[in-house]
């Protein structure tokens, strides 16, 4: 049984806190909701629960950097990337302190509590930094690499965790890259760029447009920055139509990575994006609320289809 | 306790950081001449009397940190870093303008010495307390200062951070408020009035120690008070003159951030002594 995005990164925590002893966690009074309580209750020392005060917790992170320890700050997406985002962009990207923000219950993941608790926009907004790494993992083995490459980088990383059980698409001894994404499924008629969640959505989807024989390549680009522009434009050429996929708004996230590369590339490819529109959302349970706003298997099922019309019209 | 020839050396080094500063920002015609003025003494005893740091190896681990919070200051640190070594005396007049190690406010990438970037208010507090657990928790002998300025306080994160700091309490960490009285828009008192600041750091759990901070000799003895002290964090509410030095300049908001013209530069050396 696959366990929720968060007790996988908590989990990676406790692992590699028992070698480097450099990781020091911090939490913003959510270490129950983030899963750094787990490693709170196996190191006690370096778990420091500074109280709901984020923007506090990041400078402090910044600090810690600053005299060689590696930490990882914990909170929700939404809370992260807005109150911390001064300490992050001063001492992250500006100041290049190698902090690491981990924003848990990302996209709509933290269904009930509604849009205030909600994170669309966290993936624009961190890769509007200069210097950040941008990082979505979809399951256990890419959680645990992620984790682990946090540890290596000298960059500041912004890590987007889920509150959700994600279904597990990689083998755990998988290896991975920063800046490289992976095809997870070869097809030929048309490539789904995918992040996070909708990685396998994607896959579901592409076993459903199997039947009505339609070839769909699956690729995950879960490091969002620096993207895999060499993969986005070998697949636009392959396939010559594709779909963005992301738990996000539809501007300024994945679809507005991919579509960068293309233009500055100058490749004429159709793209469809799923994802949420410009709005915000509501509060329900979880599966609703995906199909609701559209981000869910049949959303890029829906876009697959629609990008292939769009093909055989395209250019002509 | 500092020695007499001590104390002579720092205030007379203290006037000629004055009549720098004035020169380099009537060059620049950019820079805050104000706030640089009142923490002068505050970093000249930090940096030139108090400090471990190595000129020769800016970077080295268990070096003490300084963390100019209130970074508009930036000029004066730069001058007391030269003074201490870090890079020439003469690159000051680089200050803001293209390609310089200079910045409008410090960068740690940029200058040799500093040891953190501000600029935005509010948040040097929180990065000081974190540096200190950082420090501490690797068993490394180095102290945390971190220089704030009163309309500083007006920013909610300080007092997370105060918070915190009387929750984890490092040692290693003492916190300095340049306590001028003047903000940009005018008296703290008026733009936001603070209140008993001594009353409402202990209420937060902190031990406050007052001082002139214009008396380098005061400042060196609370800064021994502040190391000995370890049930507490300690702030040093240091009582300074917007401006100090420069008559017109003195207590005045609009002096903050403004251009100095030839008319108030000839004025402004006169009084610190002219040029020599």
């Amino acid at each position: 049984m696959a366990k929720t995005l968060r007790e996988y990164y908590g989990e990676a925590l406790v692992r590699y806190g028992k070698e480097n002893e450099k990781i020091i966690v911090l939490d913003a009074d959510v270490s129950g909701s983030t899963r750094s309580a787990l490693f709170r209750d196996a190191f006690p020392d370096r778990h420091l629960n500074v109280g709901i005060a984020e923007a506090n917790m990041t400078g402090m992170a910044a600090g810690l950097a600053s005299v060689g320890m590696i930490p990882f700050v914990n909170t929700f997406a939404a809370f992260i990337t807005s109150c911390g985002l001064l300490a992050a962009r001063t001492y992250g990207s500006y100041s290049k302190l190698p902090i690491r923000l981990v924003g848990a219950y990302s996209g709509m993941s933290d269904a009930f509590d509604g849009p205030s608790h909600h994170a669309l926009d966290d993936i624009a907004i961190m890769r509007a930094q200069p210097n950040f790494e941008v990082i979505v993992p979809c399951d256990a083995a890419s959680t645990d690499w992620a984790v682990r490459h946090c540890l290596e980088s000298k960059n500041p990383i912004y890590l987007r965790m889920s509150r959700d059980v994600f279904p597990n698409i990689y083998p755990a001894e998988e290896s991975f890259e920063i800046g490289k994404g992976k095809i997870v499924r070869d097809g030929t008629d048309v490539t789904v760029f995918a992040c996070g969640l909708m990685v396998g959505h994607a896959l579901t989807a592409a076993e459903t447009l199997e039947k009505e024989g339609i070839s769909v390549r699956v690729a995950d680009l879960f490091s969002i920055k620096p993207i895999d522009r060499e993969l986005i434009l070998r697949c636009a050429k392959e396939t010559n139509a594709l779909v963005t996929a992301e738990e996000h708004s539809v501007i300024g996230g994945l679809f507005g990575a991919v579509s960068e590369v293309l233009a500055q590339e100058g490749f004429p490819v159709p793209v469809e994006a799923v994802g949420i529109r410009d709005m915000h959302g509501e509060c329900g349970p979880y599966r609703e609320l995906q199909a609701k706003y559209g981000f869910d298997a049949d959303a890029v099922a829906a876009k697959v289809r629609r990008v292939l019309e769009k093909k055989e019209t395209f250019g002509s | 306790m500092l020695h007499q020839t001590e104390i002579d050396r720092l205030n007379s080094l203290c006037r000629r950081f004055r009549k720098d500063l004035i020169e380099v920002l009537h060059e620049r015609q950019t820079g805050h001449p104000g706030g640089s003025l009142s923490v002068c003494e505050i970093l000249t005893v930090l940096l030139l009397a108090e400090m471990r740091v190595d000129p020769a190896d800016p970077d080295r681990i268990d070096r003490d940190r300084l963390i100019l919070s209130k970074g508009h200051a930036a000029p004066m640190l730069y001058r007391v870093l030269a003074e201490r070594g870090f890079f020439p005396v003469e690159e000051l007049h680089t200050l803001r303008t293209l390609n310089t190690r200079m910045q409008g406010h410090p960068c740690l990438l940029d200058t040799p010495g500093v040891d953190m970037t501000s600029g935005p208010l509010g948040l040097g507090l929180s990065v000081g307390l974190g540096a200190a657990i950082g420090l501490q928790k690797q068993g490394l002998p180095a102290r945390v200062y971190v220089v704030l300025g009163d309309g500083e306080l007006n920013e909610g994160t300080v007092w997370e951070a105060a918070m915190a700091a009387a929750k984890f309490r490092p040692e290693n960490l003492t916190a300095i408020v340049d306590y001028n009285g003047v903000q940009l828009d005018g008296p703290t008192a008026s733009v936001m009035p603070e209140g008993d600041l001594k009353a409402k750091f202990e209420a937060f759990g902190w031990q406050v120690l007052t001082c002139d901070g214009h008396d380098v000799s005061a400042l060196y003895d609370a800064l021994q008070a502040a190391k000995a002290a370890v049930a507490k964090p300690v702030v040093i509410l240091a009582k300074t003159v917007k401006g100090k030095g420069v008559s017109f300049m003195e207590g005045q908001s609009a002096w903050h951030g403004k251009a100095i013209d030839d008319a108030h530069y000839e004025i402004a050396m006169r009084e610190l002594g002219g040029a020599d």
